[in-house]
């Protein structure tokens, strides 16, 4: 806003206020439940200030796990995701990479052609090719496997199509300094291309960090064995595993616990993220 | 070090639209030679496919003693000065100059000793640890002619290096690249659309025109005699005056020391004259059009009764004339450039 207009100002805080609110509400309410005992919500009550059993609940779901109900204590599952979504997210930037690479630089034959059957996979998620998906996954004996959970949603058009976006605004001189200066193909991407693309790669990396660790449908689908399991269907596992009313205090205590990692990236990489999404230096 | 054979060469784009038609030039070793012309002439094709960047149609390409047609840029020991610099931004400038030289394989001290040499033959010493976006456009410049000069070539190609700094700069970059390329005597092809640089700067200049080469010749030369209108009117500013010898002749003016087949008189606007020059001479009454001031010489535009595009006289200093008065105007017939309008070539 230009003018400082004193009411304009007032509404939009309000505003900007409630957003903020309505966003932050479920975890606040998330938080303050992990740290209460269990009887606490079976009286059908939320309570909306800290208890005073977090830190117990918080041991339980790392070290015990819930046995009882099926489910192995967190650290594993943690694990598994961290791994599929770093899986995820480096095999997603090193393919479209290549592939934006190849369709930039070099004239092939039916180059147009390969353009338009990457622009069609996007019209192809994992939940649209799931049976096909998991029929082809099954018999290369990759269910229960990082190579499961991981290979199937590697492609990635959307980071291919940035990519792609991004080395077009390359001035074509660079590419023929680097030729008169000695480098082929592959140095020019490794020494000129990669560096430049930098806070791009950023920008996916946490993108599809956290598009790999939220992945749900996928890994409830292949995993059989627990020790596969990832933190987000373990989520779902300890809602509806076992007989008994589900233990709120520690299904919360994982959510929080589940929710750090993607976090934690952002934090991390939040400079070259925004650098990334915003910045068109050249 | 070398000689550039330029034999006979063909560019035709894959569209069919041919760039360059049979060009030849034997450059010789440590030669200054500037392409000059206007936009699409061919001219940075021409250099292009001397660097290597876009493939030979047709023709044959010598560089020193090797025929390098089909060499990759990187193999034809040639080095580049881009228009828009290509410096690679995330390299410091040490790191700019020093990655032809680490592609090829040079020893980390001999990269050291020559980066550090043409740093301070440039004036960039000072900031070798500096990002490409720290600098100035003359700087940047400055590190795009460092990246070319360590690697000591068999030659330098320039693609209008100076377009994009300022009137001033550029005036003082182009001084420098003479010095220098007096200095190291390698020999240089450069490009410009720019008349002034390449009279400048040349040994000798080549004109281009729609691919085909119109003139070659020392910088005098080409500017005393040059062998075309379309050279006539592109070499010398202000443009030289072209006068149709059919108004000449109605006005009972042409000269009978014309020779046969001139049907436009070309006059530079210097030996356009207000007094009556002693010897021969050809005599014109005008009207001026207007009379524009620029600092040390003025330029007249005189509008000839009967002929539309009017003529300009380049005076020094201030003339005593007024807009719309009537002047006669002189041209000794020594300084008459005859031309033939069908072929556009000269025709003594």
């Amino acid at each position: 806003m230009v003018e400082n207009d004193r009411w304009g100002t007032l509404f939009a805080h309000i505003i900007l206020i409630l957003g903020v609110a309505v966003v932050v509400f479920p975890v606040y309410v998330a938080l303050v439940a992990s740290t209460h005992e269990g009887g606490t919500f079976l009286r059908g009550v939320m309570p909306l200030l800290p208890g005073s059993h977090g830190w117990e609940n918080y041991s339980t779901v790392i070290i015990e796990g819930r046995s009882n109900a099926g489910a192995p204590p967190i650290g594993g599952m943690l694990w598994n995701s961290f791994v599929m979504a770093m899986a995820i997210a480096i095999g997603k930037i090193a393919i479209s990479l290549l592939s934006a690479f190849a369709i930039v630089y070099f004239r092939f034959p039916f180059r147009i052609f390969f353009f338009w059957v990457i622009f069609v996979t996007l019209m192809l998620p994992v939940e649209v090719r799931i049976v096909p998906t998991f029929e082809v996954v099954a018999q290369l004996n990759m269910l229960n496997t990082y190579a499961g959970l991981s290979i199937p949603l590697i492609a990635s058009a959307t980071a291919t199509f940035l990519f792609r976006q991004f080395f077009m605004t390359v001035p074509e001189e660079m590419l023929e300094a680097a030729r008169v200066d000695g480098a082929g193909p592959m140095k020019f991407f490794k020494d000129i291309l990669m560096p430049l693309s930098i806070t791009n790669i950023a920008a996916m990396f946490v993108i599809m960090f956290i598009y790999g660790w939220n992945q749900y449908l996928w890994p409830l689908l292949i995993t059989t064995d627990d020790s596969y399991y990832t933190i987000v269907m373990g989520i779902q596992r300890m809602v509806t595993g076992g007989d008994s009313e589900p233990l709120w205090h520690l299904v919360m205590a994982t959510v929080v616990l589940a929710a750090l990692p993607p976090i934690l990236v952002i934090l991390f990489m939040q400079r070259l993220f925004v650098k990334g999404l915003t910045e068109t230096e050249k | 070090m070398a000689r550039i054979v330029i034999d006979d060469l063909h560019k035709v784009y894959a569209g069919g639209v041919k760039a360059v038609t049979g060009v030849s030039l034997d450059i010789a070793d440590g030669e200054m030679i500037v392409l000059v012309g206007p936009s699409g002439c061919g001219k940075s094709t021409l250099l292009r496919m001397v660097a290597g960047l876009e493939t030979i149609t047709n023709g044959t390409l010598t560089i020193g003693d090797r025929v390098v047609n089909d060499l990759e840029p990187a193999d034809r020991d040639i080095a580049m000065v881009f228009q828009n610099y290509a410096l690679y931004p995330h390299m410091t400038v040490r790191g700019n100059l020093a990655y032809g030289l680490k592609n090829r394989g040079v020893s980390k001290p001999d990269i050291e000793r020559r980066v550090n040499e043409a740093a301070a033959m440039l004036e960039i010493a000072d900031f070798l640890d500096r990002k490409p976006r720290a600098l100035s456009g003359g700087q940047r410049q400055r590190v795009a002619m460092g990246r070319a000069l360590v690697r000591e070539p068999a030659a330098f190609l320039f693609d209008e290096p100076l377009s994009n700094l300022d009137a001033k700069l550029r005036v003082q970059m182009r001084v420098e690249i003479r010095q220098l390329q007096r200095r190291l005597r390698t020999t240089s092809l450069y490009v410009t659309h720019d008349q002034l640089e390449a009279l400048t700067m040349a040994d000798r200049l080549v004109v281009l025109n729609g691919g085909v080469i119109e003139q070659v010749g020392t910088p005098m030369d080409v500017y005393a005699k040059p062998a075309s209108v379309f050279v006539a009117g592109f070499i010398g500013s202000p443009a030289m005056n072209m006068i149709d010898a059919g108004y000449l002749r109605d006005h009972g003016s042409m000269p009978a020391e014309m020779p046969s087949g001139t049907d436009i008189v070309g006059v530079r606007p210097d030996d356009l004259l207000l007094a009556k020059p002693e010897g021969p001479h050809l005599a014109l009454q005008g009207t001026v059009a207007l009379l524009e001031p620029a600092g040390a010489e003025s330029h007249i535009y005189v509008t000839l009764d009967g002929n539309s595009a009017p003529l300009t006289v380049r005076v020094q200093g201030l003339p005593s004339v007024l807009e719309g008065q009537g002047v006669p105007l002189y041209a000794p017939l020594s300084a008459l450039h005859p031309f033939n309008k069908a072929s556009g070539k000269r025709t003594d």
